[in-house]
């Protein structure tokens, strides 16, 4: 039953480091206090690649591979802060902000914010694209949680804590392209779901603005995220 | 069941229907469909039985003959005559002239390089066949080659034969087949699927369309012989519900080779079984992506997800998986028939075989056409497509779709290989060929296929689902004149973020318009930019003061 664990040893910006055969680049670049920056990922949900700012070069090839779900390899050369690495970090964040209303000074996560703190930590000093602007509704219609869609950055988060954690698959995306959209069940208002259970996780992961708890004060409004690891680690434990 | 005992059985069918005096060959596949071929047909028919000699003569219909320009084509057997705008109306004249001397207005020059110059493997039944009845097929070596390889090949061997031919995936990137193949045969476990792809979604292209709706058995016969090699049962053609006819001729060619023990539980008396069922694609570009086509089959959201694992080792519902194109699937059995070496003889060192084309835009002959690569771009349009048409100067010429490029007049001469396309801007894709003459904007077709890639974005990642609607808007602003040099800049910083940084080829082949024809029209984006005009005449410029 007990297979031996192979080890693999591997460089990441210079510094020798090891990480087990089913380890990503990300979780050994964490183990090991290199910096990469992630939005989509979160320790406990599935990896998925979207938002693709843990995107790295490895030397040999050509193409950049995103951290969150490449596996490390024996003798592989990773570069996670190369200039290039960084500019393409920077343009990912301006096109997020350009993409819907992130205005910070009235936004109800004003400094607690993940794409926020990630614009601030990779040194975005402007938005180089012309801001979209689009309209989009809020649903307050939960009668605990508010969805505002002009915060939101479809990392998606959200859809997988509904589906994988909590088994209600309350979330989902529709649409297409620059029109996507998170939706309660079949696109019906989040307050006559009857499938969300109102457990919150949603709220909890979201990075952004996006999904919030109403009548808390701003101060309040911290994620609580704990509750993640620790569930994955009871479910494995059970199997 | 030898080759001989599947010709036997398909004789007993025929022995009891003679071989009749007359043939007239209607084609019926989409193109001529839709300037009413079937009328032609059913008038036809008509015409025979009011003369009473509908024994002696044959009205059948037939799979696409290429030159759609031309249609609705009649091809009269054995007369060898080829009629081409064929209406209802003509029925009476050519059944009058049948074995005589063909009726002049009406005839279709058969000896033009549109006819000559092609060479034809995957298309070799198309036109000739009647795609709703497997015996035509089986007439013409249909399934013999499926029969011999159950009968005396390993799968290995088969595996060798397709490596040995070096044919390469058809629907664009070109990946070795054999390569493809022998992945999936390694591949651990007992449950394996075979996925044909057929979610064409390129604009202007229609060769996988043409090759199920004219020859379906063909694909079913590549896929049969490809799941014996790699160990699969159970395979999945995906088609996109935009093609109907496509979906209803493999429906009747499925139900055909069922019954005749060719596809299903023990194949030819084997213990080999493969059944094949149809998914329907709704519509969305995205899922011609392999990853994005496994999770439709699956009933989940048509997205891709990050490779490796590939889905020949990790594919649907988690099995190995291969995944063809309708094209490659379709050049499986004539390679098994005529051996790899055969193949391989044809065609360039890198780039073996044919490729179908469909060639549409500005020149005279718009069709589907099969060419054997290393073929120059000057003789597919020139001496095949007959030239631009009303003496307008040529232009460009866009392969690959959305994902490929516009290539300029100083490359005609180039051969067609995956390699060479690539070399210039562009790529083979799945066979899309546009011709543009010099009435075509530069910046227009560019913001044309920005504006396809911005709809048809999944929405997962964030380089493809914002980069590619901020660069429409980039190419909106220089295409209404109002745009300055610097987002030009920004445009092309845009297109290397979204190339390098995208999740799936959509993204990552979303910019290739914009940088072919920045790369060779440049100063057409400039004249928008600074002159404020369209050289080409086609994007609306605001009115100068003193003009």
């Amino acid at each position: 039953m007990n297979q031996p664990v192979r080890v693999k040893t591997l460089k990441i910006d210079d510094r020798d480091v090891s990480g087990r055969e089913d380890e990503t680049i990300l979780e050994v670049a964490r183990q090991n206090g290199i910096f990469i920056p992630t939005l989509c990922h979160l320790d406990g949900l599935t990896s998925i690649g979207a938002c693709r700012l843990c995107l790295v070069e490895v030397k040999g090839v050509s193409r950049l591979l995103p951290a969150c779900v490449t596996r490390v390899e024996e003798g592989m050369e990773v570069y996670t802060q190369s200039e290039r690495l960084q500019k393409y970090r920077r343009m990912t964040l301006e096109l997020l902000f350009s993409e819907r209303n992130h205005i910070c000074s009235v936004c109800v996560v004003n400094g607690h914010c993940e794409l926020q703190s990630l614009a601030q930590t990779l040194g975005m000093t402007h938005v180089g694209v012309p801001y979209r602007f689009p309209r989009l509704p809020v649903d307050a219609s939960h009668e605990r949680f508010v969805v505002d869609h002009n915060r939101c950055i479809l990392c998606t988060r959200c859809v997988r804590v509904c589906d994988e954690i909590e088994g209600a698959h309350t979330w989902d995306v529709m649409g297409r392209g620059i029109d996507s959209r998170v939706i309660t069940d079949l696109s019906e208002p989040w307050g006559d779901s009857e499938t969300c259970t109102s457990c919150g996780k949603c709220v909890n992961v979201c990075p952004t603005g996006a999904l919030f708890e109403k009548g808390k004060p701003v101060a309040d409004r911290l994620k609580k995220r704990q509750f993640l690891p620790y569930l994955t680690m009871m479910r494995e434990e059970r199997r | 069941m030898t080759p001989e005992e599947l010709k036997r059985l398909v004789s007993q069918g025929e022995a009891e229907r003679p071989e009749p005096k007359h043939r007239i060959c209607v084609c019926v596949a989409a193109a001529c469909l839709s300037s009413n071929s079937d009328q032609v047909k059913q008038a036809l028919e008509n015409e025979l039985a009011a003369r009473g000699i509908a024994p002696e003569c044959e009205v059948k219909g037939v799979g696409c003959m290429g030159l759609c320009s031309a249609g609705p084509l009649v091809a009269v057997e054995p007369d060898g005559v080829t009629y081409q705008h064929v209406t209802s109306t003509d029925a009476a004249e050519i059944v009058e002239h049948l074995g005589q001397q063909p009726i002049e207005r009406l005839t279709c020059p058969t000896e033009t390089p549109f006819f000559t110059k092609q060479y034809k493997i995957v298309l070799e039944n198309s036109g000739i066949i009647d795609p709703e009845k497997i015996e035509d097929y089986i007439a013409r070596d249909g399934y013999t080659a499926l029969a011999r390889v159950l009968e005396d090949m390993s799968p290995q061997e088969v595996i060798d034969e397709i490596t040995r031919s070096g044919l390469r995936g058809r629907g664009g990137a070109g990946y070795p087949t054999g390569l493809k193949w022998s992945t999936v045969a390694k591949a651990g476990g007992t449950r394996k699927f075979v996925i044909c792809n057929a979610d064409e979604g390129d604009p202007g292209a229609f060769m996988d369309r043409s090759v199920l709706e004219s020859d379906p058995h063909r694909v079913l016969e590549g896929m049969a012989i490809a799941a014996y090699a790699v160990g699969a049962s159970q395979g999945y053609l995906y088609v996109r519900a935009e093609y109907p006819l496509a979906v209803k001729r493999l429906r009747t060619a499925i139900r055909q080779a069922e019954r005749l023990g060719l596809l299903g539980n023990n194949i030819c008396g084997t213990t080999f079984s493969f059944h094949v069922d149809i998914r329907l694609g709704a519509g969305a570009f995205v899922c011609g992506e392999e990853t994005a086509l496994i999770a439709s089959i699956e009933g989940k959201r048509g997205q891709p997800r990050p490779r490796p694992p590939y889905p020949a080792e990790y594919g649907l519902w988690g099995y190995p998986t291969l995944i063809n194109n309708v094209e490659t699937f379709a050049n499986v059995a004539p390679i098994i028939r005529n051996g790899g070496d055969w193949y391989a003889s044809i065609g360039t060192e890198k780039s073996k075989g044919t490729k179908v084309f469909a060639l549409a835009g500005a020149v005279k002959n718009t069709g589907l056409i099969e060419v054997p690569m290393g073929i120059t771009l000057r003789e597919i349009i020139f001496d095949i497509g007959g030239g631009i048409p009303g003496g307008r100067k040529f232009k460009a010429v866009q392969t690959g779709g959305p994902s490929g490029g516009c290539i300029p007049e100083q490359y005609m001469d180039m051969p067609v290989d995956y390699e060479s396309l690539a070399v210039v801007g562009s790529i083979m894709g799945s066979g899309g060929m546009i011709v543009m003459d010099e009435t075509s904007c530069m910046v227009d077709v560019a913001k044309f296929f920005m504006d396809f890639c911005m709809t048809e974005s999944c929405g997962k990642c964030v380089p493809c689902r914002v980069g590619t609607a901020q660069m429409y808007g980039i190419l909106q602003r220089i295409t209404s004149g109002e745009a300055t040099m610097s987002e030009l800049a920004l445009l092309e910083e845009l297109c290397d973020m979204v190339k390098y940084t995208s999740l799936c080829g959509l993204g990552q082949t979303a910019p290739n318009p914009v940088l072919s024809t920045l790369q060779y029209f440049r100063d057409e984006y400039i004249a928008h930019i600074v002159e404020k005009r369209c050289p080409a005449g086609v994007c609306q410029m605001p009115v100068r003061e003193g003009h």
